[in-house]
């Protein structure tokens, strides 16, 4: 399976996403922002970081830059892509994905594992998860309290959209197990197609016991059937 | 410009310091002269009264391959790895800025690390603040807190560890030092020293704007009532820049580019340049009217005073300009021959082909100012307090005095503002002993730990300047890294008084007895004086931060207790020292008395067996015992872990308030599992340790026998009790 990572300057979770797809034996190329074409891929990820400093708003300037024209038709017609952290920021500014990100809640940067739920398990991205599995997640964002309308709200949940939510150890999603505000403690969303997945937890963080845990190696290996 | 008192003053040269000037140039200095003479003859750059006592410190070691003199240390870690670090103070301008003046302090420690050539790994920092209460506190502590994050989590390097403290010393001048640690090639390590006539000098990064003019002045001398006037003189970070800046480089240093390389630090670009050109015994020219300025209208005085960010300077080898242009470009960032190296041995500046100011190199680098300032020796204070006779307390009472005051209680309020996962190699967070960070695609890791002792220190500076070197040394054995190597910050008031001066000297000769006993080199550092306002001197806080080695990442070690019915053993003598401990501060606010004695061969030798154990795989978890004593340290164990512990009495008759609260040094805790109990024992009893076993784990409490039980959740409550409600 081939993928591609795509580096804007500012990316800074690039080597992490590239070093988790090697391992998960994905043959991995890394795309400049400047570049104007993508190599042939299964699976582009713009992967986390500060994209272009995050000034104006995050992910702002990079959902318009030349190589994200490209992505977006790819992902039109079909081609898996994922958007982590910043990356799901990108995805919400080129309008791939609805809905944007704003501040956390309590107005700071948060770095912590959370609980996240897989509300979804029939999709590419998370077929070799069980339905309702509780993942240990990392989370490091300025910007995850992800908002809707209510329209999009009631159609996520009606399509069944909903990647991700937060939620407590047991499994309970509550306001208390809610790190940054987001409505509904979503963590992750789907398109209608099912081909684009945004998310704020790390994955990419969680493939290797010995730096975590290994949570993330389903959503790869998911990916790979 | 006529040069006159005000203006001399004004740069913070002292008259005879103006005299000398004279004298060097055979004429009166022009105002860009006199400017670049201050920038250079300052405390924060020409180290004038440190240097004397600087040099005692040992620096060698067969693990040294760079020692201070450089933009930082480097270190063999074996095979083909060397790690680079250094540490370095913002105070001054995090005071009056402190988002900004802490960010900065980041972003200016991290070009010090891949000026080098190195990839940083990590950051550290030890941030000290006044008094909770004190109505300034609660936003500096958010601004200095916020900017650290702001800048390493922007340019994606994990904020592994550190420590923040509260203290009514640091009121009016708080302390924000700011560590990196970087991995690099050994063979790929890139100085600073210029060689070669007639080679190009290239400025890249950003451009040059008026920020920071004069920042290194302002840290060199005391605050008053009209420092806030000063916040032009901080400068503004821009992490995004950095992380373009950082990629470049490294990419540049992939081939044979590069001559040296040096980052564009405090006095901008008039220490850089000076200080590659005296490094290589050459002179220097630079045509400032090819500086790329953010600015219009900006005069040679201003581009060479500026210290605006994430700017570097670079000696290339003839012929590789368009190549190195095209890299920088491909980043979006600046890159402009702005000069060349000469054989005159002087700094010439010229704009616009004239030459505008001219100066000898050596007079502002090896030949600037030395100072024997006078100091006087402290004597252990010898009021002896009589614990008898102070108000009545309890165990539990006094413990949740200690878990609950701002030095001891949770930071996860600080850690979670950082990025500590970043780069998928911390092993271990902050919230241990040391964190561990593993070397990228390999088996072996560093250990990292940022440490200070100021309430020792003023007591008595020479055991406290041994203390912190070997607190820290205790932290990188308890997570089974084999201490290699320090860098130090050494922050303290105002050198020109002899009291103060002499709390320098002294600390200086502690930190070198015990890096020279444990065999501990200093490899890089920084001096931070006139930290104080309107006389009001800081406590003396030498911040050390140490690196170890673990040659074999296993499982990562930490101090959480691991399963029941673990034996646990406290290793090291417990004399009961209560002075200056926290039992006294927090609750009876008595802070008088003298350190605990440090006895440096105990200290080796507990730490080598320490480290024997761990490598045996012997041990669950270990803590080492510092600040709060026996009973704070078990606490720590319990209170992440889920696990609590049944500590017995000491069998000898002794007050409980000394035994469980004393700060005596060079003792460990360790979990050991019963049936390997028999071996550590003769292992210890080998080696001629003193050690006790005092208690096993348990499931839900926190029990020391017949005096006290408290469940984990308790425990947990009163830690995280102060920040949520400040």
């Amino acid at each position: 399976m081939k993928s591609s990572v795509i580096v804007f300057p500012g990316s800074n979770c690039d080597r992490d996403i590239a070093s988790a797809l090697e391992k998960m034996q994905f043959k991995n190329r890394m795309v400049w922002h400047k570049e104007t074409s993508l190599p042939k891929s299964d699976l582009i990820v713009i992967p986390g970081g500060f994209s272009y400093g995050d000034y104006l708003r995050s992910g702002a300037i990079a959902g318009k830059s030349l190589i994200v024209e490209e992505v977006v038709k790819a992902a039109n017609s079909g081609c898996l892509l994922l958007g982590i952290c910043n990356g799901f920021q990108i995805l919400t500014e080129t309008g791939l994905l609805k809905g944007t990100l704003l501040r956390n809640k309590n107005l700071k940067f948060i770095n912590r594992n959370v609980h996240i739920k897989v509300l979804n398990n029939k999709t590419k991205f998370s077929s070799k998860y069980e339905s309702n599995q509780i993942l240990k997640m990392n989370i490091a964002h300025n910007e995850g309290n992800y908002f809707t309308s209510k329209e999009h709200l009631d159609e996520l949940k009606k399509n069944n959209l909903i990647a991700f939510k937060y939620c407590d150890s047991a499994g309970d999603v509550t306001d208390q197990s809610n790190p940054n505000g987001s409505i509904e403690n979503i963590a992750g969303i789907y398109n209608d197609k099912k081909n684009i997945l945004g998310m704020m937890p790390h994955p990419e963080r969680m493939v290797d016991k010995m730096i975590s845990n290994t949570d993330g190696v389903n959503l790869f290996s998911s990916l790979l059937n | 410009m006529k040069i006159s008192d005000t203006i001399i003053e004004n740069h913070g040269l002292k008259k005879e310091e103006y005299k000398n000037i004279q004298k060097i140039l055979k004429r009166d200095p022009n105002i860009l002269e006199l400017g670049v003479f201050s920038a250079m003859w300052n405390e924060h750059c020409s180290y004038k009264s440190s240097r004397i006592h600087l040099k005692k410190l040992p620096t060698k070691g067969k693990q040294v391959i760079q020692g201070p003199g450089e933009n930082a240390g480097v270190i063999d870690i074996g095979d083909d790895d060397a790690i680079v670090f250094k540490i370095e103070s913002h105070n001054h301008p995090s005071y009056i800025e402190p988002y900004q003046g802490a960010a900065t302090g980041v972003g200016g420690i991290l070009r010090d690390v891949f000026t080098m050539g190195a990839r940083p790994i990590a950051l550290l920092n030890s941030i000290h603040f006044g008094s909770p209460t004190h109505p300034k506190t609660k936003s500096l502590l958010n601004g200095v807190v916020s900017g650290i994050g702001g800048y390493g989590n922007c340019i994606g390097i994990p904020t592994v560890a550190g420590e923040t403290k509260f203290n009514s010393t640091y009121n009016e001048n708080i302390l924000v030092n700011a560590m990196a640690v970087g991995h690099a090639k050994k063979t790929k390590i890139f100085y600073s020293k210029a060689k070669g006539i007639n080679k190009s000098v290239v400025y890249v990064g950003s451009k040059t704007g008026r920020d920071g003019i004069h920042g290194a002045s302002m840290a060199s001398a005391e605050f008053d009532e009209n420092s806030e006037e000063k916040k032009p003189t901080v400068q503004v970070g821009d992490p995004f820049t950095e992380k373009l800046l950082l990629e470049a480089c490294l990419e540049l240093m992939k081939d044979e580019s590069i001559i040296s390389i040096q980052d564009m630090g405090a006095a901008g670009l008039t220490s850089s340049s000076v200080e590659m050109a005296s490094k290589g015994s050459l002179g220097i020219e630079l045509e400032l009217d090819k500086v790329p300025c953010r600015e219009e209208n900006m005069t040679p005085y201003e581009m060479m005073l500026s210290e605006s960010q994430e700017r570097m300077l670079i000696i290339l080898e003839d012929g590789k300009e368009n190549h190195a242009k095209k890299i920088f470009k491909k980043w979006d960032l600046d890159f402009v021959v702005i000069g060349k190296t000469t054989n005159t041995n002087n700094l010439t500046l010229k704009y616009y082909n004239k030459i505008v100011g001219e100066i000898p190199i050596n007079a502002l680098a090896s030949n600037a100012p030395v100072y024997d300032r006078k100091w006087i020796k402290k004597k252990i204070p010898q009021n002896k307090i009589d614990i008898k006779k102070l108000k009545k307390t309890n165990l539990k009472e006094a413990l949740k005095k200690i878990l609950s005051s701002p030095n001891h209680s949770n930071k996860s309020w600080v850690t979670d503002q950082y990025d500590q996962m970043v780069m998928c190699d911390t092993a271990q967070k902050s919230g241990s002993d040391a964190a561990i960070i593993r070397i990228h695609n390999k088996d072996k890791a560093i250990a990292v730990s940022v440490d200070s002792s100021a309430n020792y220190c003023k007591s008595h500076p020479l055991t406290g300047g041994k203390q912190i070197v070997c607190e820290n040394w205790r932290n990188l054995i308890s997570v089974g890294a084999k201490p290699l190597a320090i860098t130090n910050c050494l922050n303290f008031g105002n050198p020109e008084n002899k009291e103060i001066m002499g709390e320098f000297a002294e600390c200086i000769e502690g930190i070198k007895e015990a890096c020279e006993f444990l065999e501990y080199p200093v490899v890089s550092g920084n001096v931070s004086f006139y930290n104080g306002t309107n006389k009001k001197n800081i406590y003396p806080t030498p911040v050390i931060g140490g690196v170890g080695l673990i040659n074999k990442l296993e499982k990562p070690l930490n101090h959480n207790f691991k399963r029941e019915k673990s034996i646990i053993i406290l290793i090291g003598k417990t004399f009961g020292h209560l002075e200056q401990s926290c039992f006294l501060k927090e609750n009876y606010s008595i802070s008088e008395g003298s350190p605990p004695e440090v006895n440096l061969l105990n200290e080796k030798n507990n730490g080598k067996i320490v480290l024997k154990l761990i490598n045996k795989n012997f041990v669950l978890s270990a803590h080492d015992v510092s600040s709060g004593g026996l009973i704070t340290t078990l606490s720590e164990m319990t209170i992440n872990s889920n696990l609590g512990v049944k500590i017995e009495k000491p069998r000898k008759l002794r007050n409980l308030f000394e035994y469980f609260f004393g700060e005596d040094q060079s003792r460990y805790v360790l979990e050991i599992d019963p049936k390997n109990i028999i071996q550590v024992e003769e292992i210890l009893k080998n080696g001629n340790i003193y050690f006790e076993k005092i208690g096993f784990t348990q499931k839900n409490f926190f029990e020391i026998e017949d005096e006290m039980k408290m469940s984990i959740n308790e425990l947990f409550e009163i830690n995280n009790e102060w920040y949520n409600s400040y």
